[in-house]
């Protein structure tokens, strides 16, 4: 089955809450919609399940428009943030209920939702009811029961986010694989750079109901097309500058000449770049391009993201290792050329040869 | 578990105890008072021991009897009331509107009998109901439907009924609201994806996820039911004959009109335990039920 989105646009009111998507879906594929809290990413996946009918556009599946057709009638599945089971139902009869609805024999469903328990692990729970059970083994029942149904569109909207961190890397890992022997096309929802990372296949980032671009989720991250899409596929957020590019020369808005290494090799104008966190990085011995002060330091794991007020800017940097700048100090800040992001003005990346001239001027120097 | 212990804090619980002693306490302790002793006027009382209860709780006395018939028809109003009152409230929570304007102008149509002070919404009903005059009694009889509350048990019967259901329903409706309000959308989005039909979303969702809110309405409205007092004593007296005389207007008959105090007391208190013998048992119920769930 493929599932495709022809230029989808859904209008409430006087607001553009989808913006002329084009998407496509292949069998038995892992597709990410990765964007912030009201980005889109929940009312899309309405738009696909049929729950809401798209003011402009089109869905087809196999190449059949299939807005207006009930829900019931689609092969569709859904999993939640919020636990979604029914509450009264014992465990088992709440991974049935799918099936019941649908009119499946006796013996198939037992054999159906023993095989959904066991690979859910929630095989000592059946009896119980959802209010006795653990947050993740809530959510492992509303897994078995989109699982049970054996559907062709299996909707997955930040299922993981309510979890604690340990389970989540759990289901995370094997949520696909449990999908995978049924050939149905995933699409999950998630905020995260890191989890769509993670689970890789293809990623369509969504700002604002628009979305921003579209790609297998490795090389998306690499190459952002477009400011916006830089930004969602970015945590700690994208650090960016404005700059004006004249005769090979960038200067800052505030009238300050960048290093040679930082000019784009541009025609003059306005620029705006963006690096991420990896390619800021602090200078013990003082030797980097800029100079701010610490506001923050977020430990995380084995890593440092130190945030720099730089006057005209504040950049999370990265340094590795437990370090704990405290905030006020001095911090000297250098930027890897080769992780900079060129875009317009108007957001769309420009092809810039920022590492070629760092090369140079290094070499010079 | 070392808190600091001060007897002091003895003399700031001082005023509510005083404030207790002469609102429940005294007067409590008076009823009881009656209760054990006899007179014979002149207000000189002599000990009675439990003579009023052996009476009061022995059918085949006169006062026994009484109470006996009282309490069933309490027993009977509560459940009437109940047995109406919950699937209609639970009915128009379910269609009242969840945005927009109509909203608060649902909200405030359904809470309007609340406001209504019980002995006006007594006055409003006994005019509603007359069969010359009243809008509901005489439109009744002009239909051909014989109907007579002052004279009729069944009239009678029917005018309270439906006068405590014109009452209380909104308060059944607003709390069953309230515990529809707070499903997640995620459930009836889920419940559609699976194909659920009303029914089930009704059954498997809605009814369950109500069930606190239930548990709190049954309660209310079994004790305001079973202690009902003002609206029939304005609309019918407890009559015609006896047959709408609940336990609270027989007792105030009892006390106020024949003034046999030892009756009365020994009446109030038995009445007073079964209120709190009932609401216990139902408080113990639910308790458990809730802790069996949230384990």
């Amino acid at each position: 089955m493929s599932v495709v989105l022809e230029r989808v646009g859904l209008r409430v009111g006087e607001e553009t809450v989808i913006d002329d998507v084009t998407l496509a879906f292949e069998r038995g594929t892992m597709n990410v919609l990765l964007g912030p809290t009201l980005s889109g990413k929940t009312t899309l996946m309405r738009l696909m399940a049929g729950l809401d009918k798209p003011t402009t556009g089109r869905i087809l599946v196999d190449g059949n428009d299939v807005v207006g057709v009930p829900v019931r009638k689609r092969s569709v599945a859904m999993v939640y943030q919020q636990f979604v089971n029914y509450p009264s139902l014992s465990v088992y009869e709440n991974i049935a209920s799918p099936l019941r609805v649908a009119g499946v024999d006796r013996a198939e469903i037992e054999s159906r939702v023993a095989e959904a328990s066991r690979v859910l692990r929630l095989d000592p729970f059946l009896r119980r009811l959802p209010a006795e059970l653990s947050g993740g083994q809530q959510q492992r029942t509303a897994i078995a029961r989109a699982l049970v149904k054996r559907a062709a569109l299996v909707l997955l909207d930040e299922p993981l986010a309510n979890l604690d961190y340990k389970l989540r890397e759990e289901l995370r890992e094997e949520l696909p694989r449990l999908f995978a022997a049924s050939g149905a096309i995933l699409v999950y929802a998630t905020t995260e750079p890191s989890e769509a990372l993670l689970l890789g296949g293809r990623t369509a980032t969504l700002w604002q109901g628009r979305m921003t671009q579209e790609g297998p989720t490795p090389s998306l991250y690499r190459d952002p097309g477009n400011i916006d899409a830089a930004r969602v596929f970015s945590d700690p957020p994208l650090n960016e500058l404005s700059v004006s590019v004249r005769d090979g020369r960038a200067t800052r808005v505030d009238g300050a000449a960048l290093p040679a290494h930082l000019s784009p090799d541009l025609p003059d104008g306005a620029y705006r770049l963006g690096f991420r966190v990896e390619n800021a990085n602090i200078r013990e011995d003082g030797s980097g391009d800029f100079v701010g002060k610490v506001s923050v330091t977020e430990i995380s794991g084995s890593e440092s993201f130190v945030h720099v007020d730089l006057g005209f800017a504040t950049w999370v940097c990265l340094v590795l290792g437990v370090h704990d700048w405290k905030p006020g100090a001095m911090a000297s800040v250098s930027v890897d050329p080769r992780g900079v992001f060129v875009f317009r003005q108007d957001g769309e990346r420009v092809p810039a040869t920022l590492a070629a001239r760092y090369v140079t001027d290094t070499v010079g120097a | 578990m070392d808190k600091p212990l001060n007897n002091r804090a003895w003399l700031f619980v001082l005023p509510v105890l005083v404030f207790v002693l002469f609102s429940s306490l005294l007067p409590v302790m008076t009823v009881v008072n009656y209760s054990v002793q006899d007179t014979m006027g002149q207000n000189n009382f002599f000990w009675n021991g439990i003579a009023w209860f052996q009476n009061l709780l022995d059918p085949s006395t006169d006062i026994g009897g009484r109470f006996a018939n009282a309490l069933v028809r309490n027993l009977l109003f509560s459940f009437v009331v109940l047995a109406l009152e919950l699937p209609l409230g639970i009915a128009v929570a379910i269609c009242i509107p969840r945005h927009g304007w109509k909203v608060g102008a649902s909200l405030v149509a359904i809470a309007l009998p609340l406001l209504i002070p019980w002995n006006v919404v007594g006055t409003i009903w006994q005019i509603f109901a007359r069969a010359d005059i009243g809008l509901l009694g005489a439109a009744l009889n002009g239909l051909g439907i014989p109907y007579n509350d002052t004279q009729d048990p069944t009239s009678a019967w029917a005018t309270i009924v439906v006068m405590d259901v014109w009452h209380w329903t909104g308060m059944v409706a607003l709390l069953a609201y309230a515990g529809l309000k707070s499903i997640p959308d995620a459930f009836y989005q889920a419940a559609r994806i699976d194909g659920a039909g009303r029914w089930s979303i009704f059954r498997n969702i809605e009814l369950p996820k109500m069930q606190k809110v239930l548990v709190i309405a049954v309660l209310l409205r079994f004790m305001e039911s079973f202690m009902i007092y003002t609206e029939p004593s304005v609309v019918t007296g407890g009559g015609p004959g006896e047959s709408t005389s609940f336990l609270s207007l027989d007792l105030v008959k009892i006390a106020l009109g024949q003034v046999d105090l030892g009756n009365a007391a020994a009446m109030s208190l038995v009445y007073n335990l079964i209120t709190l013998t009932i609401c216990y048992a139902f408080f113990t119920v639910m308790t458990q039920l809730d802790r069996r769930k949230d384990v």
